[in-house]
């Protein structure tokens, strides 16, 4: 190793070439094009108003318009819902997940665990589409739950499962699970059993070793954790798209909207840097915060 | 004898730190030539910089008389057997053993067959077909020796290749290197930090400390006769003398300030002058422990305060103090059935005495 | 992401599960402290049975209806494989498939290649802009696909570049460098340098060095990357909805607008199909991601 990092060579710049002109040109730039358009203003055709004086633009503030726009009242409540949408449902993951994450982690038996896991990990990589769409088919007017109850006579008018709040956010934990229960089994796995028996041997009860010594330990997978379900939450549409009613729409929806059927782009280029603001603000708190604790970021 | 690898004033720095210090050495054709050290000292890397894996801050190496020092692994007549093996685990014993063969020009055939000539000679016959990841250890390291011996190298380095195998069958690989190296007649080098593997099979060691090779001698002449401090220690020699240079004369440094009488020991250097201060020491094995000072033969003879007794099967170590405060160990062959009492008693006095023959003078600090 | 050896939503659980003994050996039974008694074992298991039930019931559930005569309601009204053989008939379907397909698959082999090489600079080389380069290529993971999506085309339509299907293949390529990346820098954190070198010592240059022994001892991490990589390009829905151009609707995107119409059985049984296609890779790309050796028995 010692010699790759003493000599100088050409080697890796050949290796990373063709990521950096990727990444370079399929990411970042569009990022900035994105970056640069959202200071701009919409033309007749959802496409880009040409700016004859760039100066006077500048000047006159309006190149801020969209960012403005996004901060009216009217769009509030969406940002609201987004917001405690995710937190809700990163709350709920968490209390869902921890519990699961011990027993894989601790309490299974051995020959179990392969398996247990796998059935955790297949989930995270299947369509998200196809999970929430399998939603639809349960919870929807003429869906698995109206049909068992309607036919067991326990009720005579359907129930409205579907396209409100209740069904986004099922949706969303259902989504977002496996991103929760797997960090959470990665730090419970790290860690060492002997530690609880010594807290047991010097008199904590059960309850208390979980708090003092169990939580504590595994901090680091509850954080990561929490970051992974957060970040996807608060910039979801597809769950609030098929789940959700026109009450439900989330600050992803305001953004696919302004694309796809507004067609004011610079707005929705806004909108999406704000998103992306919260999301490395988020994921630098918490770089700060895995700095902190001098252990290495789990993300 | 003919010299097969040549170190001219190697230095080897890893940014400010200095690995290896201007070591020069001449390893000999046909010899058993062990690098022997504690960790760190540089054995590895100046093994490294012989196989082309690391190349020298300064100085020359020649293998044969070709200048390699900066020629890649793969152009050098030498091969290594590696401390982890280093076992393609995508191919099977066989085909790990052939591997570097198809670069020597050899056809499938004959590559396969030398392969297995290569295999019976660490008699892993019938294992051609497994996996690395289906042997022991032990096996492991003889697939490792073989592929490396299918080369027909100039010199074989092995860098510690017994370091993961357990007590009892390093004791036999370790003969079975040696028997196999004797028979071939091929070069060594092998680094070890266990001097008793390194006494066991070489015919010379150079020992290593912080990247400078403290002494290089026949193995025997180490153990027996260390030149430094760090040589003694290191070869479990810990008991240190000092005393003053009365005179010099025929090879024999007479000795004062420690007993009425000089002590006579013998030296190689001419160097020594009236009054300088001298070390030396005595292997444990070497010293008795008597209750009466007994001068006879012209032993040598010195009060001590016993410390300690510790019995270790064998031996039992004594650890005595001299008047100067200096630790001595003595070991005493338990050549008898163990006994709780003993003449001696911990905190008593008694006389530690050893035949001058087996002063062992150190090297004279410049 | 701002970490040397950062993980991300997507590809940090995979690694994590790599690095758990859990896939590679059992652990000592939970001792006294870890969870001492029955009962709370036991609620644990009752808990954990839950989870899994609310993870696979609904893909169940879909399964299950994908062969259910009923057109319009959850009644079971027998047993049929009439909506697969209507897949075959459909033709936007088929057309759909074909362009996954393509899509998949051209991505796959760019971004396995790029994405190796990317790898290898990374675990070998220290060179000027790592750091950058290592932040970098976790962004795409990490920020929301809805930004991504809208970013490429709003870059695609600065350049006045047509929406077509290379437009989808580009940005897939984009956001999949980085899985292969992660992937295969992870097996080749576990490389034994010394094997390389025991090749140069045999005699192979560094040409030979890598195509006999590196290549062939990562390939098991290239095709795990290489199939993720895969089943995300064939999955991904939010980025193609905004890139995709007329005719280059992927199989996700006709499942989409089928859903938006409604529920329908073909709907169920393409669903069915394409996760059972992702299960599959999953479970090869996990197998082929553990240690090598690790998963063989010893004789
Ligand atoms: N590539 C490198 N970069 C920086 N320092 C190095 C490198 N290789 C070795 N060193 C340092 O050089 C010194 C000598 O290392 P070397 O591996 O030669 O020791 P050794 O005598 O073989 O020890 P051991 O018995 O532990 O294997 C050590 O302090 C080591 O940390
Ligand atoms: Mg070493």
């Amino acid at each position: 190793m010692g010699d790759e990092t003493t000599k100088p060579t050409k080697a890796p710049y050949l290796l990373i070439a063709p990521s950096w002109a990727a990444l370079g040109i399929l990411f970042l730039l569009p990022l900035l094009v994105m970056f640069i358009i959202s200071f701009g203003m919409r033309g007749t055709y959802g496409g880009l108003k040409p700016i004859d004086d760039l100066w006077a633009y500048i000047l006159s503030g309006d190149f801020l318009a969209n960012y403005k726009r996004s901060l009216e009242p009217l769009y509030w409540p969406i940002y609201w819902r987004s917001f405690w949408m995710a937190t809700v449902t990163t709350v709920l993951c968490l209390l869902i997940s921890y519990p699961i994450a011990y027993y894989i982690a601790i309490v299974a038996p051995a020959r179990w665990k392969n398996l247990l896991l796998a059935l955790v990990v297949i989930p995270f990589w299947t369509s998200f589409l196809i999970r929430t769409y399998a939603w639809m088919l349960i919870l929807r007017t003429e869906g698995l739950i109206n049909t068992v109850l309607m036919e067991g006579g326990l009720i005579d008018k359907p129930l409205d499962l579907l396209y409100n709040e209740f069904a986004v956010m099922i949706g969303l934990v259902y989504g977002e699970l496996p991103f929760m229960i797997l960090p959470l089994y990665a730090s419970l796995e790290k860690l060492d059993l002997t530690l609880l028996e010594a807290s047991s041997d010097l008199g904590a009860k059960h309850v208390s070793t979980f708090w003092r010594v169990t939580l504590p330990l595994t901090m680091p997978g509850v954080v990561a954790g929490v970051v992974l379900v957060f970040i996807p939450s608060i910039g979801q549409f597809v769950v609030s798209d098929l789940l959700g009613g026109a009450k439900s729409m989330l600050v992803g929806n305001l953004i696919q909207n302004q694309f796809a059927v507004a067609r004011h782009r610079p707005f929705g280029s806004a909108i999406a840097f704000e998103l992306t603001a919260v999301v490395l603000l988020l994921l630098f708190a918490y770089a700060w915060w895995a700095k902190k604790r001098g252990q290495e970021a789990m993300l | 004898m003919s010299v097969s690898v040549d170190i001219a004033g190697v230095t080897k720095r890893f940014g400010d730190f200095v690995a290896v210090d201007r070591v020069s050495l001449q390893i000999r054709k046909g010899e058993f030539f062990s690098l022997l050290g504690p960790s760190g000292c540089g054995k590895t890397t100046l093994l490294r910089m012989i196989g082309g894996f690391e190349f020298p801050t300064e100085g020359v190496i020649r293998i044969g008389d070709r200048d390699v020092t900066w020629l890649p692994p793969y152009k050098r007549p030498v091969n290594m057997v590696f401390q982890s093996s280093a076992l393609f685990p995508h191919l099977t014993v066989i085909e790990n053993v052939a591997f570097g063969l198809r670069y020597k020009g050899l056809n499938n055939g004959a590559a396969k067959q030398k392969a297995r000539d290569a295999l019976a000679l660490v008699r892993l016959e019938g294992f051609e077909d497994r996996p690395p990841a289906q042997l022991s250890g032990g096996q492991r390291q003889r697939v490792a020796l073989a592929r490396a011996l299918a080369m027909e190298p100039e010199v074989l380095l092995l860098d510690e290749p017994l370091a993961a195998l357990d007590q009892k069958l390093r004791k036999e690989v370790q003969l079975e290197l040696k028997n196999l190296q004797k028979s071939l007649g091929l070069t060594f080098v092998f680094v070890t930090h266990d001097q008793e593997e390194a006494l066991t099979m070489s015919d010379r060691i150079a020992v290593m400390n912080q990247g400078r090779v403290e002494q290089l001698d026949a193995s025997h002449h180490v153990f027996e006769y260390p030149k430094t401090e760090f040589v003694a220690q290191f070869m479990g020699a810990p008991n240190f003398f000092t005393g003053v240079v009365k005179s010099l004369a025929e090879g024999l440094l007479y000795i004062g300030g420690r007993t009425e009488a000089d002590i006579r020991a013998r030296t190689t250097s001419d160097t020594w002058r009236p009054n300088d201060p001298v070390r030396f020491v005595v292997r444990p094995e070497k010293l008795d422990l008597r209750t009466k000072s007994g001068t006879s033969d012209g032993e040598v003879s010195i009060e001590v305060t016993i410390e300690d007794r510790v019995y270790q099967g064998v031996n039992t170590v004594w650890v005595v103090r001299g008047d100067d405060g200096e630790r001595y160990m003595i070991y005493e062959q338990n050549d008898r059935p163990f006994q709780e009492s003993s003449r001696f008693r911990v905190g008593g006095r008694a006389f530690m005495s050893w035949n001058p023959r087996d002063t062992v003078v150190l090297e004279k600090k410049s | 992401m701002l970490t040397p050896e950062p993980a991300t939503r997507a590809a940090s659980a995979p690694e994590s599960v790599e690095t758990t003994p859990a896939f590679v050996g059992p652990r000592a039974p939970a001792p006294r402290g870890a969870a001492p008694f029955p009962w709370e074992r036991r609620l644990l298991g009752i808990h954990s049975a839950l989870v899994y039930l609310f993870l696979y019931a609904p893909i169940a559930i879909l399964i299950v209806f994908s062969f259910n005569a009923a057109r319009q309601t959850a009644r079971w009204e027998g047993f049929t494989v009439q909506w697969y053989a209507r897949l075959m008939e459909n033709t936007l379907i088929l057309k759909a498939l074909k362009n996954s397909l393509i899509v998949a698959g051209v991505t796959t082999v760019v971004a396995t290649i790029i994405g190796t090489l990317a790898a290898l600079a990374l675990a070998r080389y220290s060179f000027r802009g790592k750091g950058a380069t290592q932040a970098t290529l976790f962004l795409p993971i990490i920020i929301p696909e809805i930004v991504f999506g809208a970013a490429l085309v709003t870059f695609f339509g600065a350049i006045q570049l047509r929406l077509s299907i290379w437009t989808v293949i580009l940005s897939h390529i984009a956001f999949s460098i980085s899985y292969v990346a992660i992937v295969v820098r992870a097996r080749l954190a576990g490389f034994d340098r010394s094997l390389e070198e025991a090749a140069m010592d045999l005699g192979a240059g560094p040409v030979q060095t890598f195509f006999r022994v590196t290549l062939p001892v990562i390939l098991p991490g290239v095709i795990a990357g290489a199939l993720l990589v895969f089943t995300i390009s064939i999955d991904d829905y939010v980025v193609s909805s905004f890139v995709a151009g007329v005719g280059a609707t992927t199989l996700p995107l006709q499942i989409y607008s089928m859903i938006k119409v409604g529920v329908t059985p073909e709907v169920n049984a393409v669903s069915s199909l394409l996760l059972l296609a992702t299960v599959v890779m999953i479970v090869v790309s996990q197998r082929l991601q553990q240690e090598p050796g690790k998963g063989e028995s010893r004789r």
